[in-house]
């Protein structure tokens, strides 16, 4: 079969208010996500370092058992398996305020949440004891010191393997599409099946999801420059991809 | 809750999902192992040239590794799936397509892996080599490699838990792993909680007792290449 090319398949008809939509929702998912793995990462990352040995299980547990999994197992988990063992009224709330939506973004979050714990682990295990000694010193508690010393230094070493990580959960949001949210990697997949383009229309996908990864990574390295504390920052900078 | 479903159904998901044996071309090692293992090999091809002096070697060499890890695996799977059969005019079974595309993915991280393992090689064993009379080749090949794939193990084996993850991703395109399998018992019996925490299960046993396994090897080997994932 001789593949006859036709880019115009991405501006005529709906593809590029799809596309636009796609976009629209990768980012809005990603960023919710990103925010519920942010909160569940420093929460159980900080845990697992704290000198309480059943608070230090719960969350090795936690982060062993859900990075370990694949993301698309989660999905099918979060949106088929849950729903129907919460009540009813939860359930028809859910499945009319876009239950695809929200356990995707569930998903992608608590998976994520639980690889952002070992970068902000690590950031917290490379500051150096005397830190905590210090701050033990001056009279805080392990809750002041955490909050006002390690934390603060914890996020500073830990930008630039967590914008890797950001990244990740950016590209894993395309995961979202096997349980039906309408995000990039699905309108693709539309494009491509109303007009039977596949090539431009994965050309499309493709080099929009370059675009916004090369975009974060370049505004992230002007960050890490600005945050950088000197001397510390080799120890941890060695990225996880 | 009934488990049962898992029970009656366990010889299905295990034989012909996670193995591969069985009515269907499937598998999760089967795609897995040969995908580690010839994504190695293109790997090293990638992370040497990222190392090359001449730039016709190197900039095409980066270009593949931000290329392959700037994009979600997903879209590089529907690339092949819809471009192999274009190429070569025939269709091509998803096993084919999973494999190409999990092989030319997953070797743009291998190739890191590779590059950062043969950097982590000190400059005087390079140095030493060259005195005693080695070419260039020679000092890869019989100093540098060798030395570079001990370092390497540690994250090569984090790399397979990572492999062994994404196959999942595979049932997208209707390849029968797992993933898929649990799927189609799912359909058959609409037991997704049991069904999707089980293979959840399985996924976690092999990828953790790798990870234990990865982590005894680093502080076996004092690994200088920092922590892996």
């Amino acid at each position: 079969m001789q593949y006859q090319f036709d880019w115009s398949v991405l501006w005529r008809g709906q593809s590029a208010q799809w596309l636009l939509q796609g976009i629209l929702t990768t980012l809005e998912i990603s960023a919710l996500a990103w925010l519920l793995a942010s909160a569940l990462g420093v929460l159980s990352g900080a845990l697992r370092t704290v000198p309480l040995r059943p608070l230090r299980v719960l969350a090795t547990f936690y982060v062993e058992f859900f990075r370990n999994v694949p993301l698309l197992v989660w999905m099918f988990f979060w949106y088929f398996g849950v729903p129907p063992l919460l009540p009813r009224p939860v359930q028809d709330w859910l499945f009319n305020h876009g239950a695809e939506f929200w356990a995707g973004t569930f998903a992608l979050g608590v998976y994520h949440g639980a690889r952002f714990s070992e970068v902000i682990r690590s950031g917290i295990q490379s500051i150096p004891k005397t830190q905590f000694e210090a701050a033990a010193s001056t009279g805080l508690t392990v809750a002041q010191a955490y909050r006002l010393i390690i934390i603060p230094i914890a996020l500073r070493l830990i930008v630039p393997p967590m914008t890797n990580e950001s990244l990740n959960l950016l590209k894993n949001s395309s995961i979202a599409l096997t349980i039906g949210v309408a995000e990039l990697t699905f309108q693709t997949r539309q494009i491509e099946t109303y007009t039977a383009k596949a090539i431009e229309a994965l050309t499309a996908g493709t080099l929009i999801y370059l675009i916004l990864c090369l975009g974060i990574a370049s505004v992230m390295a002007r960050v890490e420059r600005r945050f950088a504390i000197p001397g510390l920052i080799a120890r941890v900078g060695r990225a996880e991809h | 809750m009934d488990f049962g479903v898992v029970v009656s159904n366990f010889g299905f998901l295990m034989v012909q999902g996670f193995l591969g044996f069985g009515n269907f071309v499937g598998g999760t090692l089967r795609l897995a192992i040969p995908a580690i293992v010839l994504g190695f090999i293109l790997g090293i091809f990638i992370g040497l040239g990222r190392l090359a002096r001449a730039p016709w070697i190197r900039i095409p060499a980066t270009g593949y590794v931000e290329l392959f890890r700037g994009t979600p695996l997903i879209m590089v799977i529907f690339w092949f799936w819809f471009i192999l059969p274009i190429l070569l005019r025939v269709p091509l079974p998803e096993y084919w397509v999973a494999l190409a595309a999990f092989v030319i993915f997953e070797a743009a991280y291998l190739g890191e892996i590779v590059r950062a393992g043969i950097q982590s090689v000190p400059k005087g064993q390079v140095e030493a080599a060259t005195a005693t009379g080695l070419t260039a080749a020679q000092t890869m090949r019989h100093v540098v490699l060798p030395q570079a794939l001990k370092n390497m193990i540690p994250a090569l084996v984090t790399q397979f838990i990572v492999l062994l993850k994404d196959t999942s991703l595979a049932s997208i395109i209707g390849y029968v792993d797992l993933t898929k399998a649990a799927q189609i018992v799912n359909n058959r019996e609409i037991r997704p909680f049991e069904l999707y925490l089980f293979i959840a299960v399985v996924y976690w046993i092999c990828t953790y007792s790798m990870s234990r396994f990865s982590r005894r090897l680093e502080t076996r080997l004092g690994s200088p290449m920092g922590n892996p994932a």
